[in-house]
Formats: C-alpha cells, structure tokens, sequence
C-alpha cells in the first residue's frame, strides 16, 4: 500500500506540511479561519538542524508497539493504518513513550493524535505531500510495504 | 554612510485578515526581508532587501503576500528617467561599474513581435498535425557538397559529423559554478530525456554528468576552464566561445566566494581563486588562429566530433560568419543582445551588439550569398521566447534556437535579475547549499521536459497550418513570414515582404 515517505535531501525545513496538516485535520473549510492567531497541532513534524531537515509522522509499523503499549485499547491497525480511537483514547501518553519515531502527540484537547494519512478527512492524497513544495514528502508504494 | 538617496523599489503587501504567521515567507527569504515579531505575535519586513523574486508569494499557504512596485516616485522627466537618477545615486556612491542580470531590459525593438507567420487555405491545404505524421527532427553539422563514388562506383556514405535533435531546440550555455548544481542536473536529465542537447558553459562538466555527454556540448572559452581530453570526448560537440550577447567583447568573472568545493574542481582551479576568462582568447586574434583551434579540437577528438563556434551578434556579423564557415568548423552559434547572463556590466549589456533577428536574417543570406551555407549549421539564441520565436527564427534560416532564459524559467526563476548576489531563492544562480537544494531536479527536469513537449505541440500546429510537415522544409523559407510596421530597410535586411504584400 501506499505510505508517506520523506526525502531529507529536499526538505527546506519550510514547516509548510505542518500547517497543511494542521489544516486538513481541522475540519474547517479555510485555512485562515482554521489557524489564524491559534496554536497549531500537526501530526507531522520538522526536526533536524540548519544543515538537515526532514518531516517526521507515522510510519504505520509492521508490527505497531503503540498498538501494544495503549492501556485503553485505544489504537489499533487496520487495512494498513494505524488509527486512534478518540473515545477510547485516556491521554496516558504511554505510546508517547513507547513509539521510536515520536509520531504521536497531544491534540488540543489532550487526547493523542496521529498520521492517518489524511483517510478520515477530505483530501484524497496526505495534505503534507500535496502541499510540499520540494517533493521532499511523497506518498507511494515502496518495496516490503504489504 | 549618511542619506540613503533611493527609496526601495518594491513595496512587501502582507494582507494581515490572511496572515497566519506561519512563517514559511521568512524561513525561505535569503535577503531576510521577512521577520517576526515576537512581541506583537505578527509579520514584518524590511523591503529594502526586497528583490521581487516571487518567492514567498509563492510559497504562502494563504496568499496573503503580493510585491509590488513602489509608486513612491521621483519628479517625472522623460530625459531623466527614475532608473537613470538612481543609476546615477548607486555610482555616486560606490564609485563601480553597475553589473546586471539576465537579458537587457530596456524596451528595444523586438523583431519577433513584428514578423507574422503564414497559413494555408484553400489551395494548398493544412495538415492535421495529431493524425498527420510531421517530423520535427535536425541534424547540425556540415552537409556534404557533392555526391561522391568510390572506384567501384559505389555512393561514398560518410558524412561530417552530425549531431540530431529531436525538435529544434537547445539548451545554452550557463556554467556550473554560474548556475548551481541541481540547475545543471535538470538541464542533463530534460535534454537526455527530450532528445536535445544542454551546454555545459565554460565552468567544466561535474563528473556526476558525464553519462550524460551524448546530450550535452563541452563548452571551450576564453578561460580554458575544467578542459581536458575526457571533458573534450564526453560531449556529443564541442562549442568555442568567443562571445556572448549579454556582453560581446567582455570576459567573465567568476569571483573567488563562488569557487568552492565542487566548483574548484570541476574549473580545476584552486578554491578561492577568481575565475578570469579574458575577453580574447589570446590565441586567437583570426580566421587562421580559429581554423587552428577548430582543428586541435577536432584532431583531439578524432574527427568524431562537430565543432560549434558561438560569437555574439555585432555589427559585422554577417562577414564574421563568413569566415566561421570557412574556418573548418561544423556550426555556427550566435547570440543576440538580448541574450541572457549570470553578470555583466549593465552599460555593456543594454548598449552593445544587436538584435537576433536582423544578425540572422543577414548571416543566413551572406552565406547563401556566398554558396557555403551547406558547410555550416546556424544556431540562434539571445531571448527565443516561445514556439513561435523558433517557427520564426528557422523560417529566417536558423537551423535550431539556444534557449536559457526560459528554460531557467521553466525551473521557477522569476527574472528579478540578481543572480549576481548568489543569493537566488528558486536555488538556480546560487551555490549556497541551503539554497541549492531548493530545486529538486526531479521536479525540475519534468518542467523543462513539459516545456519543450509543449513547444513541440506548438511548432507541429504552426508547420501543419503551413502544410509543411518537416522541420527542414520550413528553414529559410521567408516566403512563410511577412512584417508589420517595420521600415523598407528592415523589411530589406529581414529578407520579408510586409504584410499585404
């Protein structure tokens, strides 16, 4: 299946997949309405130096420790996503621990928050690599993804 | 240094209902134009850094930026233009020659605009181009002259060296070192891909693109940079370049800051040096000087190989080609005064030489004149800006255009014309690592190859309107053409009648 991949080489560190994430998940129809004067709360993130940057969100784990880790039962995989269940989720953080990639974090009203590659809003394609500006996030079908 | 005299000439407009101080505007300015604020939580900036290169106005999620020229505006006089008073304020205060960017700006007379293509009706009926074949394809190099047989009265075959392309159309030359490196990569792969050639300029070829030398032009100038036999061998032609329509009769000057790493080595001069290529080749000082450089080249290649000699169109070009032909050389490249370039001084690239057109209308006719067109191929380049350009230009005689400027656009340059600052945000006039990466050659290559596809289209609808169905029965062929608006003179060097005629 298709997942998100980065390529370091060409991320500008522009912090643009953030917002776009940010956006998408909001569920609000403009973008400035949805992230004007608030704090934003992506599920992807930019890490690295001035030298190196690269986007960082869920890498749908073969094998999801996260899955394992949530005390509640609140994440589970399915078709190849690994998913938050909102009602489940407790705020633990125990899969903030666990997971090696910190691509989990707390929304805005605490509950955690997660890639789903944009499945459960209207963008057909992730919001993050649609909006790249530098190819630097694709979304495609890599060798050993099943 | 006390009064500032000129005020900034852009104007940063943020639409602060749209702002969302993302920040994505100050993080990919490289004049720091844009700044936050972090204790009123918005965005501001510095215009006087701004050089209008579209940038942020491109990247801002939320199009809340526009630049736009400062209507702040100095007494108005039609001798004493604003840019000539400012112009006039910079050298007062440096004491410099103004450098420039990019091709003259100045409202010249463009030829193309005044030459209208022909159509066919009724009696000579278009083609369709999508269900008729139509060949766009070139061959440059020296035609033979006569036919020949061997003893056995067998045809004799082999021809001078020939370099195809698939439509008529070519990169120019642009060095590695004036362009940057994911620049030159988009170049290589496009023309690979498309089936034409790029040239690599005078900055040597990085060894990363030597598989790509069955599509690319080894460039030999003044400054001898990056030559050796590899280099020599691993294009598909080698061009001598005695000069360039941004700046006929002037060197390049590379300066030291520019000269790292890679750019060292691919020039093979020591980092920090500043890369001098005289205004002469100082062995070449006529015909008989470049007949010998054009045999060196071709004897260190074997005889495998076209040789191109690219000058800049001046006054005497037609007699100067003349010469080119007869100098052994296999094509002949010039390049307008509105040619494009890294830097030049700006009095040097709006004053001197002369437009594309008129050069080629003359050179073409002087050499048919003379009987040895057939000895030489004519490429053209110095602003081809479209389809039509090229339909034009070949109409006039030229075998292939040279574009730059546009395919520089093509890759996201916006024309702001400061590629001397190597501070280019689009990643393309720049070797600064952070910027360079900016242009993704995946992404790059595809816009170049989507371009010249698109002009392909286009040249097929012109020459099926014509009822012309190969690229070769359309060159020299001005019966296609007609003027508008041109005097006798210039309808008389054009080799055109005027439209109604």
């Amino acid at each position: 299946m298709k997942l998100i991949y980065v390529n370091e080489e060409w991320c500008l560190a522009c912090h643009l997949c953030e917002y776009n994430c940010a956006f998408a998940n909001s569920g609000v129809r403009d973008m400035v309405t949805a992230l004007k004067g608030k704090p934003i709360f992506p599920r992807i993130h930019i890490e690295g130096d001035e030298k190196i940057s690269f986007a960082v969100s869920c890498r749908h784990c073969t094998d999801p420790i996260c899955v394992k880790s949530c005390i509640a039962g609140a994440i589970s995989k399915s078709d190849g996503v690994v998913r938050i269940d909102r009602e489940k989720c407790v705020g633990c953080l125990t899969c903030v621990l666990v997971c090696p990639f910190g691509a989990l974090s707390p929304g805005e009203d605490g509950i955690m928050q997660k890639c789903e590659l944009c499945i459960q809003n209207s963008f057909d394609e992730p919001a993050c690599v649609k909006g790249c500006p530098n190819k630097a996030i694709v979304y495609e079908e890599r060798e050993g993804n099943k | 240094m006390g009064v500032e005299f000129i005020y900034p000439e852009f104007e940063v407009i943020r639409n602060e209902n749209r702002c969302i101080a993302c920040r994505v505007c100050e993080r990919q300015c490289a004049n720091e134009v844009h700044f936050f604020n972090t204790e009123h939580s918005v965005m501001v900036s510095d215009e006087s850094k701004c050089v209008n290169c579209q940038r942020c106005v491109s990247l801002c999620p939320t199009r809340a930026l526009k630049i736009v020229k400062s209507d702040c505006t100095l007494r108005e006089n039609s001798n004493w233009e604003n840019d000539t008073i400012k112009e006039i304020y910079k050298q007062a205060n440096s004491g410099g020659v103004l450098l420039s960017s990019m091709g003259n700006p100045r409202p010249m007379p463009v030829y193309w605009d005044k030459i209208l293509i022909n159509a066919s009706q009724v009696t000579n009926p278009p083609l369709d181009p999508p269900r008729e074949p139509m060949e766009t394809r070139v061959f440059l190099g020296r035609k033979p002259e006569k036919i020949e047989r061997d003893e056995t009265d067998k045809l004799k075959c082999e021809i001078p060296p020939q370099i195809e392309l698939s439509m008529p159309v070519m990169f120019s030359a642009m060095s590695y070192g004036s362009i940057s490196y994911n620049a030159h990569a988009s170049l290589a792969r496009a023309a690979t891909e498309i089936g034409i050639l790029y040239n690599t300029g005078e900055g040597g070829l990085h060894e990363d693109f030597y598989r790509y030398g069955k599509n690319t032009v080894v460039q030999v100038a003044s400054g001898r940079f990056g030559v050796y036999k590899d280099y020599l061998e691993a294009g598909a032609a080698i061009e001598i370049k005695m000069g360039q329509g941004a700046k006929p009769g002037i060197g390049g000057h590379l300066p030291g800051a520019k000269i790292i790493g890679d750019v060292s080595k691919t020039r093979m001069i020591p980092e920090g040096s500043d890369a001098i290529s005289p205004a002469p080749h100082h062995d070449i000082y006529s015909i008989e000087d470049l007949r010998q450089l054009v045999f060196s080249l071709k004897e260190a290649t074997e005889y495998k190989k076209p040789i191109m000699v690219k000058v800049a169109a001046v006054h005497n070009i037609a007699a100067i080609a003349s010469g080119i032909a007869r100098s052994g050389a296999d094509i002949i490249a010039i390049d307008g005064f509105r040619g494009g370039t890294g830097a030049a001084p700006t009095r040097i690239r709006d004053n001197v030489g002369i437009p594309i057109e008129l050069a080629l209308a003359a050179v073409d006719q002087r050499l048919r004149d003379e009987g040895i067109r057939n000895n030489i191929s004519l490429v053209i380049g110095g602003s081809v800006r479209s389809s039509a350009d090229v339909v034009k230009a070949i109409a006039l005689g030229a075998d292939a255009c040279y574009i730059a400027t546009a395919a520089l656009l093509a890759l996201g340059c916006h024309l702001c014309r400061t590629c001397q600052s190597g501070k280019c945000n689009w990643g393309i006039a720049t070797q600064n690592p952070e910027l360079v990466k900016r242009l993704n050659p995946d992404i790059g290559s595809k816009r170049l190859v989507n371009l010249m596809n698109a002009w392909r289209h286009e040249i097929k609808e012109f020459m099926g309107g014509m009822g012309i169905n190969s690229i070769e029965a359309l060159r020299g062929n001005r019966l296609m053409l007609r003027g508008i608006g041109m005097t006798e003179k210039e309808l008389e060097i054009l080799g055109i009648s005027h439209a109604g005629e």
